[in-house]
């Protein structure tokens, strides 16, 4: 094995360390929702190449509303899905979409884009 | 003066009560510059006509707030048509868009593939200046990049800052790694040379990946656009205006937003109802199909339900409105179906999880490719081979594929179903659909008309009109289809209206009470045994030929002695001997349940075809029947309407309810038949059988693509056979895969019940 393979071994082996920890295990951005004046809980999410907040903190038996802002075109975000909310919706781009949902049991729901890659989820406590 | 007036549509919150709509009502109209202000309890909207120079939305608002209201901030988007109506519009840019990036990669991916090939011409070659072709290929692939596929690294980016990866991901970081390579030996071959490597360019890989993902992706949203075709149609029933009858008699044509609860609608022939009512006056002949799948125009009366899109054939009528809104029929089907195509169909829970991990995944496993061939090859080509497999993996791989193989198929299938006036609450209701291998019907409204009529009045040595008034007096009392027959045949025979008192019914027997001082009973045989009363041999033989006849009888005594027989009958819907022949057809064993006396049951059964039935079944068993069904290991489909056969329809594997459109429990049941026939029953097995299958093999064309695709891409077959797979190859098959699967999904279209 000359020099140059093990530089390779060595950073190639420690980029794909990298790779699996940043996707996988790596903190995410976590919000909880502001309770409006009526009671429902409003959170607003952004959605560009991602969720953010990506982690949404709610309280159960409240009326959520999490208002969906697209800020991009790119296609892989215009649709949003929340199957344990039966939720399927188009998200125009820059525009907000609202999704209204009242959770009412506690525990974690994901919600991601229409092919699962972008993904966030509802913390329902 | 007279500046034009302005109309606002607010949304209001916190209304709890009519009373309220009426003070945010008075409150909209006392400020300044309001002309009329109209809020709607039920919609929650108040629609305000105002003059734009006194008053404003913001004023609207605060008049609003000030009354103790709220106004929910609504982006433009107040109605799901409108929504997306925004949605196809910017869908139809985007697409364009896509087009045009295509067309510029196509074109220049074309210049720079036989410019790439010159090597291939060694005499060629010797003429032309190596470095100068390399900057020419640059200058030309730089558009590709930067135009076409600018926004793939975009997305990559926004998705990286995420911790989110997808598709994107791959295409940037192949294209981008096999880019940067071919530049860094544009600009410092020597850094190569002096390695021993040559330094060759892939600008033509990176060209044509991305001009092939981009093809993939033209067709993918072409295709795409078509699975929520059915849902479109759905939306585009609603009707925009009505023809709304003034207090005064004046006949106005109104925006459908303010038809109110109570107002009446006329509608002429040709013309679309505008939402639901029933009928004051006139009558016509309705086609229902939109929302039913029925093809027969439905002749209406006064007093029946009318339904909001529904075609007006040939008379004039006018209605009353009972529903505006989200709560009519046609809001309630486009939601049903809506939540339906957002539901996850339990078959795709492996497909989910593998696209969760499924790019970072990818990534790893081209990383490791990289390095293996970095450390395997030769000296001289290691950094190239180990740069064009990386690649490969990275392109071949197809999360799209697999995140497509189950939604798709489930909104084509949800939407068509619709068209049939079949609605599907759920993807697992689907799948569920799919698993039936014995299907229970409840005999009354579904294999019949479900009104029986009264056919016989055998009362000898009697006066028949003066019973008759006796038993309809109890009769009136009870709510049992079976007594309302009764009570329309004394109806009909004009017999007296007397009260009855003490009434008392008995579950699944009949029932009691006392009229004109005489204890009466009317029920079937159990009743008059309980209590003691007895038949004499002249009735029980004229019994016996009613029950021959497939009759049920109802027996009727009166101060303890029976006096009385009436025969009773339910007709036998004409399409349900063919139905369930086409259900036995497919597979499935259709067993019959009936509250009936077994001659009853035997005779329906056997008029239809049912082998297997279940007679005298109380409606507190049917939940048990069904169980008993279960217990010998069958998938049982419960067929029922949905109001008194809920604990059944739950208790099956998947429930049917059938309703003739109206006051359909749609929530109690997995699947709702709009129309009352059984053909429904076979559209939704059919239906369900053929999507799970167009599912199946998705998943399984989307999972052996990828398993066997990667592999092959990271040269595992190179040892034993030699193979590489070119970049360019690994795009071309991405980007049919997805297409593959969204066209697999498509031919479901193509359903139509045989």
């Amino acid at each position: 094995m000359d020099t140059a393979e093990i530089m390779v071994t060595v950073g190639g082996l420690a980029l794909a360390v990298f790779v699996v920890w940043y996707f996988f295990f790596s903190s995410r951005q976590t919000a909880a929702a502001v309770s409006s004046s009526g009671g429902v809980q409003e959170v607003a999410v952004t959605v560009k190449g991602g969720y953010s907040p990506a982690v949404i903190e709610v309280e159960r038996g409240k009326p959520v509303q999490l208002s969906f802002y697209r800020d991009e075109e790119n296609s892989c975000s215009e649709e949003l899905l929340m199957p344990d909310f039966s939720v399927r919706r188009d998200l125009p781009a820059f525009k907000t979409t609202l999704v209204e949902l009242l959770p009412q049991q506690a525990g974690t729901f994901e919600f991601t884009c229409g092919m699962g890659m972008l993904r966030g989820s509802l913390v329902v406590k | 003066m007279s500046p034009e007036l302005e109309t606002t549509t607010l949304d209001i919150e916190g209304m709890t009560c009519a009373s309220c709509a009426s003070f945010v009502e008075k409150s909209l109209s006392r400020t300044p510059g309001v002309q009329n202000a109209m809020v709607n309890f039920a919609t929650e909207k108040a629609t305000v006509h105002y003059l734009p120079d006194q008053a404003s939305p913001t004023t609207l608002k605060e008049a609003v707030v000030k009354a103790g209201y709220g106004v929910i901030e609504r982006v433009p988007d107040t109605s799901a048509a409108e929504r997306n109506a925004e949605i196809d519009r910017q869908k139809a840019v985007a697409y364009q868009k896509l087009k045009r990036r295509f067309w510029v990669a196509l074109g220049l991916a074309i210049v720079i593939m036989p410019l790439s090939m010159l090597m291939l011409w060694p005499a060629l070659m010797q003429r032309v200046n190596m470095q100068w072709l390399n900057y020419t290929l640059l200058v030309l692939t730089l558009p590709v990049l930067l135009y076409s596929g600018r926004e793939f690294y975009v997305s990559a980016w926004n998705g990286f800052k995420h911790r989110a990866a997808n598709m994107d991901t791959l295409v940037a970081v192949g294209t981008g790694a096999a880019f940067l390579y071919s530049l860094a030996a544009t600009v410092v071959p020597g850094f190569f040379t002096s390695r021993g490597i040559m330094p060759e360019v892939y600008y033509d890989t990176t060209a044509t990946i991305i001009a092939l993902i981009l093809l993939g992706k033209v067709m993918e949203m072409r295709a795409k656009t078509q699975t929520s075709a059915a849902m479109k149609a759905l939306l585009g029933l609603q009707v925009k205006t009505a023809r709304v009858v003034r207090p005064n008699g004046q006949e106005l044509d109104v925006p459908i937003e303010q038809v109110q609860l109570g107002d009446t609608v006329v509608v002429r022939p040709g013309e679309k109802v505008a939402t639901d009512g029933v009928i004051l006056e006139g009558h016509s002949s309705l086609d229902e199909a939109m929302l039913t799948g029925e093809s027969l125009p439905v002749e209406k009366k006064v007093g029946d339900a009318v339904f909001g899109a529904t075609l007006n054939k040939t008379g004039s009528f006018r209605f009353r409105v009972t529903k505006v809104g989200a709560d009519t029929m046609l809001s309630r089907i486009v939601k049903l179906v809506e939540d339906a195509q957002g539901s996850r169909a339990p078959i795709q829970r492996l497909a989910d999880k593998v696209s969760a991990i499924f790019v970072p995944t990818v990534v790893v496993v081209a990383i490791l490719t990289f390095v293996l061939w970095f450390d395997l090859a030769t000296v001289a080509t290691r950094l190239p081979l180990a740069l064009v497999n990386f690649v490969a993996v990275l392109i071949i791989a197809c999360p799209c594929a697999l995140g497509l193989a189950t939604p798709t198929a489930i909104m084509v299938s949800t939407g068509k179903g619709a068209e049939h006036g079949v609605l599907i609450r759920n993807a697992e209701a689907l799948e569920k659909a799919y698993q039936v291998n014995t299907v229970l019907l409840d005999k009354t409204g579904t294999i019949t008309n479900g009104q029986p009529a009264v056919t016989d009045f055998v009362a000898p040595g009697q006066d028949a009109k003066h019973l008759l008034h006796l038993i309809a007096a109890v009769e009136r009392q009870s709510e049992h289809p079976l007594a309302e027959a009764v009570v329309r045949y004394a109806d009909a025979q004009h017999a007296a209206k007397v009260s009855a008192t003490g009434f008392r019914a008995v579950e699944g027997k009949g029932a009691a009470a006392t009229v004109a001082g005489q204890a009466v009973l009317i029920g079937n045989r159990r009743l008059l045994a309980d209590e003691g009363v007895a038949l004499s041999p002249e009735l029980v033989t004229q019994a016996e030929q009613l029950l021959d006849q497939a009759k049920t009888v109802l027996y009727a005594a009166v101060a303890g002695e029976a006096v009385a027989l009436i025969g009773v009958a339910d007709s036998v819907r004409e399409t349900s001997a063919a139905a369930i022949r086409k259900l036995q057809a497919l597979g499935i064993e259709v067993v019959m349940m009936t509250g009936d006396n077994p001659q009853t049951a035997a005779q329906v059964a056997s008029q239809v075809g049912i082998k297997r039935y279940f007679a005298e079944v109380l409606p507190g068993d049917k939940a048990g029947k069904v169980k008993e069904l279960q217990m010998e290991g069958r998938i049982v489909a419960m067929v029922g309407d949905g109001i008194n056969d809920a604990p059944a329809l739950a208790q099956a594997d998947i429930g049917l309810a059938v309703g003739s459109g109206t006051d359909v429990a749609m929530e109690a049941a997995g699947i709702t038949l709009m129309r009352s026939d059984l053909n429904g029953v076979v559209t939704a097995i059919e239906l369900s059988r053929q999507t799970i299958r167009t599912i199946r093999q998705n998943l399984f064309f989307a999972f052996i693509y990828n398993i066997l695709g990667i592999p092959i891409a990271a040269g595992l077959l190179y040892p034993v056979l030699g193979w590489l797979l070119s970049p360019m190859l690994a795009a071309g098959a991405m980007a049919l895969s997805s297409v593959s699967v969204l066209t697999n999904s498509l031919r479901l279209r193509a359903f139509t019940n045989r």
